[in-house]
């Protein structure tokens, strides 16, 4: 029973990660109908921005913020400068340039900062809680399940409760009609790529401390378990993602600790297939067509 | 019947100049030869399935990972029994062949009902798990280690200072030729235009009667057959075989490779398998002909290459989106037809 | 009708342009190979000339192996250069070209083509891998290239009569296992001993050592972990519930620092025993960081080379100074040993002699009796192409990684492990072998 509460709470806490990069996946896919497969390369680039100015103001707050807003930043000008002239096409050349951009930028970080694995620093303590000899939570995960918490929360407000939330829905479902009702689909499609950016960057920066360390390479298999978990979901839902995320988190801490970690990427595969088997769009897909 | 035979003149024809081309090339390039025709082996298969049957996939390195283990334990088997002569390698590629058949059958069978990122995430986890099958089963496959392949060396008729690398030239460019021959038939045959059907336009297929499940299976399986051919290919080649050389950036690089050379054509195929392995070295050799400080040198080296590859296939697919073969035909075009093209205004593309 | 033309004519086009290339690539092929033959001199011996000997290597300079191994090589050259500033070795200037695998075998199987059969090197020097060298032993046997100090622990380079050509450097994992768990046997005597290993032959033959000393029963518990699955909270929370209070582990630098700050997170701190590959202390702290370095205190490894703390071996002083004058990255663990193979082999080539041949460098080595940096003897012979047959103990305290107890010596079977009592070599006044 203990090892059982440490390996949810453990799921729960990488779970909570992969949800964070599951909604940027989803927020951009909803927006552009593009699967972005640079979002992790993206994420770590922010993420090496906050690393470098951590380490050269000595505050972990700000190479935060810092993150943060270079993942708006790359975001904005990586769809503006690099997307947008294969948005339109071929739905494969998005894909194609993404992957490019995951070259390049992987490149040019292990040109400017070497490939060696950088530690990143925690705000809070890594050291669990114990309750009767369990370790349960450390505030570092506490910090992790807030974090992720107020970005969605922060995502759902902004989509539902104000007019660039607005904007930005009716674009991703019905560009022509917007346009003609004066929204900037262009403006709105940066957008959206500029806040998928963030919160890949916020992601990076939580589960980036609990592996190997800061590296180009970082975020592949986040990106993966990631990818996986918006497709469980749904890749245009996000309440789907969020689930889809805590699930594969769990599928992979039960896996490796019951059985053993060679199995688990054998395991997140059946849970993909099997959902999808069942739900061909994922657990929240809302039917679009009907065939008779 | 047209079709057929000028299909087989065509590779006819190239066999015989390909043939000749391996003994005027020096032993290292007869090795890069080998492995272009591997490559082509995948990547034919590859651009059949995305480019004529729109289904995306992500995992053909894994298919090609199931190709090559099924050859090196088939090899290894006959070496333990002391048969060493070549038939063996048309046997174990001819397993490795049925084994990825099968894999791709179950697939198949499990993607057919899924589109789009749905298939691309499927064919992604495929992916990154055929590497973890073998350090699961690692009493078989020995884990991240991989094993070695025992591959016969070149028959004695051909004399004892003949170079390994010609053979094994002669061995992939056999392969490589009869899938192109194949999938030639086969893409302008009925079941190519089934494919194309699939994909245009799914219901409109279904009700004209052609069965979408089934059509998307096939295209499935010949293209796993195909990767799987490929593997074997490279077993045989690099005489071993191990889960990184199977990784997801294999497939994510035959992705690249289809559509780099033009989705959807057989000669767009060639060109991708030309360009996976050329410009590698070629940035390679761009890296190191410069002169770098040994602190600088270690930065780059490695990275430069990536950096330039990924900015290629960047300016690549905004520029000219429909590949090398899409350039090289609009090209063609416009100097065959000047006339047509002021004729036909805002013309009809194919 | 016409549609067919077009297609006839379309695939012709192709046909035509594939074939002006492959031409082109010929072409260049041809013209390469004229301008790449470097197989002057009396003998026509690929790669050596009058002025100078060329070696190839591959290594993983980027890719999730690099870090802390990219700077093997770099350090290896650097001592190479110092040598062709003091005129070089029998009046040659050695050249080192290695080049770029990413850890990934199937590259190695491009580069190390490239090397032999185009650029035409005199030899593989340290080749680094377990699963990417392993896939070129057939090449560079049925090539008859020398194949020399592998960078890896594992017994497969150690096959004289199948692989003649092919030497190790380092010591085995078996043989170090065994030391290590020695030293647990002697000084934690009835405490619970758990063991982590890689699940490939580094973590195998390392597990193999130990169960040889404590006892197929002697491991209180035991797992593995896979490079690609960096959670190993699950394994450490076992180790945790068995109550072990050694914990020994067979793991790459990158997992040593995430079970360390894995442990700390549990609250669990049982006394580390760590394999040469994954204790070095300076790449442990760099990936810990400030926050994490004291979580090394106590640390036990094992080395077989001089500490790159000790300030006060010869060694340490000399490579530190050819490495700071080289301008050279930090000096840690992976500079020593990059400088450590560059003087292995610069010997070797002395030995081989003015007329050098590729069979001549073998049997050079095969000779034997090379005093270096090793605090441990080489045991090359005909039978035996190992390299490095022992390792001393270290402990981590104060920030520093020093060597304590005696040197010892096995074998990879049930041999002893006995003491190795010869003092250390002492290098010359310039640090370049003696002839």
């Amino acid at each position: 029973m203990q090892r059982f509460i440490f390996l949810t709470l453990d799921g729960l806490s990488h779970g909570a990660v992969y949800a964070a990069f599951a909604l940027a996946i989803v927020l951009i896919h909803r927006s552009t109908r593009v699967v972005n497969f640079a979002q992790g390369a993206i994420a770590v680039a922010s993420a090496y921005v906050g690393y470098s100015v951590a380490a050269g103001s000595g505050s972990y707050w700000l190479g935060f913020i810092a993150a943060l807003l270079s993942g708006v930043i790359f975001g904005a000008l990586i769809e503006r400068v690099v997307m947008r002239p294969v948005e339109q096409g071929p739905p494969l050349n998005p894909v194609i340039v993404a992957l490019g951009l995951v070259l390049v930028i992987q490149a040019i970080l292990g040109m400017i900062y070497g490939n060696d694995f950088k530690p990143l620093p925690t705000p809070f303590s890594r050291t669990a809680w114990t309750i009767g000899g369990v370790a349960v939570l450390s505030p570092y995960d506490l910090f992790v399940f807030g974090a992720v918490l107020t970005l969605m929360v922060g995502l759902a407000l902004l989509f539902s409760r104000t007019k660039a939330g607005l904007r930005m829905r009716a674009s991703a479902f019905a560009p022509e009609v917007s346009r003609l009702l004066g929204v900037n689909v262009g403006r709105m499609l940066t957008l959206g790529w500029a806040l998928a950016a963030a919160a890949g960057a916020l992601a990076a920066l939580l589960v980036i401390p609990t592996e190997l360390g800061l590296n180009p390479n970082a975020m592949d298999l986040v990106f993966v378990s990631a990818f996986t978990a918006a497709v469980v979901g749904g890749i245009d839902s996000p309440a789907g993602a969020v689930i889809g995320g805590l699930g594969v988190g769990l599928v992979l801490s039960y896996v490796t600790g019951y059985s053993s970690s060679d199995v688990t990427p054998i395991a997140v595969l059946i849970l993909l297939v099997a959902v999808l088997l069942l739900r061909p769009g994922g657990l929240f897909t809302s039917t679009r067509i009907r065939q008779v | 019947m047209f079709t057929l035979l000028r299909n087989f003149l065509i590779t006819a024809g190239a066999g015989i100049v390909l043939f000749g081309l391996t003994y005027a090339v020096e032993p290292f390039r007869d090795y890069q030869l080998a492995t272009v025709a591997a490559y082509l082996c995948a990547t034919a298969g590859l651009t059949v399935l995305i480019g004529l049957n729109g289904q995306v996939s992500l995992g053909h390195g894994a298919l090609m990972a199931v190709g090559a283990y099924t050859v090196a334990l088939v090899q290894n088997a006959f070496a333990d029994a002391n048969h060493y002569a070549q038939w063996t390698i048309v046997v174990s590629l001819l397993l490795g062949i049925v084994a990825a058949l099968v894999a791709g059958v179950v697939i198949g069978l499990a993607a057919a009902r899924l589109r789009g990122p749905y298939l691309a995430g499927v064919t992604l986890a495929v992916a990154v798990v055929v590497p973890a099958f073998a350090t699961v089963f690692s009493g078989t496959f020995k884990g991240d280690q991989g094993l070695s392949v025992a591959v016969p060396p070149p028959p004695e008729a051909l004399g004892l200072d003949f170079p390994v690398e010609r053979w094994q030239a002669w061995l992939a460019l056999i392969a490589a030729l009869l899938v192109m021959l194949l999938l030639a038939n086969l893409a302008g045959s009925r079941y190519g235009r089934m494919f194309r059907a699939v994909r245009d336009n799914e219901v409109a297929a279904r009700l004209a009667g052609i069965h979408v499940a089934r059509t998307q299976v096939l295209a499935f399986v010949v293209s796993a057959a195909c990767a799987g051919l490929a593997g074997g290919m490279f077993a045989i080649l690099s005489q071993s075989v191990s889960p990184s050389a199977f990784s997801l950036t294999l497939s994510l690089y035959l992705l690249l490779a289809v559509v780099l050379g033009g989705l959807g054509s057989l000669a767009g195929a060639v060109w991708g398998a030309v360009a996976l392995v050329l410009l590698p070295e070629l940035l390679s050799s761009l890296t190191n002909a410069m002169d770098l400080s040994p602190a600088a040198a270690q930065r780059l080296e490695g990275n430069l290459p990536l950096a330039i590859f990924g900015l290629t296939l960047i300016v690549v697919m905004i520029g000219a989106p429909s590949g090398i073969q899409g350039a090289i035909n609009r090209l063609t075009r416009r100097i065959r037809k000047p006339q047509e093209s002021r004729l036909t205004k805002g013309g009809a593309t194919t | 009708m016409t549609h067919a033309m077009n297609r006839v004519l379309k695939r012709s086009l192709a046909l035509a342009c594939s074939l002006a290339l492959a031409t082109a690539v010929a072409a260049c092929g041809g013209g390469g190979s004229n301008g790449n033959n470097s197989g002057g001199g009396s003998q026509n011996v690929p790669g050596v000339t009058d002025t100078e000997v060329i070696v190839g290597s591959h290594q993983p300079l980027t890719g999730p192996a690099a870090p802390g191994y990219s700077k093997i090589a770099p350090a290896t050259k650097a001592y190479f250069d110092y040598v062709n500033a003091h005129g070089g070795v029998n009046g040659r200037k050695i050249t080192y070209k290695y080049l770029d695998d990413g850890y990934n075998p199937s590259n190695t199987q491009q580069v190390v083509r490239q090397l032999v059969l185009q650029d035409k090197v005199f030899a593989i020097l340290n080749g680094l891998g377990t699963p990417t060298h392993s896939g070129v032993l057939e090449f560079l046997k049925s090539n008859r290239v020398p194949d020399l100090f592998v960078a890896s622990g594992a017994l497969a380079w150690n096959q004289p009569t199948k692989y003649p050509y092919t030497f190790g450097y380092q010591p085995n994992y078996t043989v170090e296992s065994k030391v290590l768990a020695t030293y647990v046997k002697q000084n934690f005597a009835g405490q619970k001993v758990c063991f982590l290993g890689q699940n490939d032959d580094f973590g195998r033959d390392g597990l193999s050592g130990v169960e040889k000393v404590l006892g197929a029963t002697g491991l209180a518990a035991k797992d593995t972990y896979v490079p690609t699955n960096t959670n190993v909270a699950p394994q450490i929370g076992k180790f945790k519930a068995a109550a072990c209070t050694v914990v020994m582990l067979d793991t790459v630098p990158g997992f040593t620092a995430l079970v360390l700050g894995t442990a700390a997170k549990l609250a669990y701190k049982p006394q580390w025993v760590v394999s040469s590959v994954g204790a070095d202390y300076r790449t442990l702290a760099a990936r810990l960081g400030a926050a994490g370095t004291p979580l090394l205190e106590g640390l036990i490894g094992a080395g077989y080379l001089p500490a790159v703390d000790d300030d006060s071996n010869p060694w340490t002083q000399l490579f530190k100074k050819i490495n700071s004058d080289a301008k050279g990255p930090e000096f840690d663990g992976n500079v020593m040993y990059g400088f450590s193979v560059g003087y292995l082999f610069v010997q070797a080539l002395q030995k081989a002699g003015k007329n050098l041949t590729r069979q001549g460098i073998v049997d050079a080595i095969e000779a034997g009796g090379f005093k270096g940096p090793g605090i441990v003897p080489l045991q090359y012979s005909k039978d035996n192409h190992s390299g490095y047959g022992g390792v001393q103990i270290a402990k981590i305290s104060g920030g520093k990684q020093l060597p304590i107890g005696a040197v010892f010596t096995t074998d990879d079977g049930d041999g002893a492990i006995t003491e190795y009592k010869e003092a250390p070599a002492v290098p010359t006044a310039d640090g370049i072998p003696a002839a």
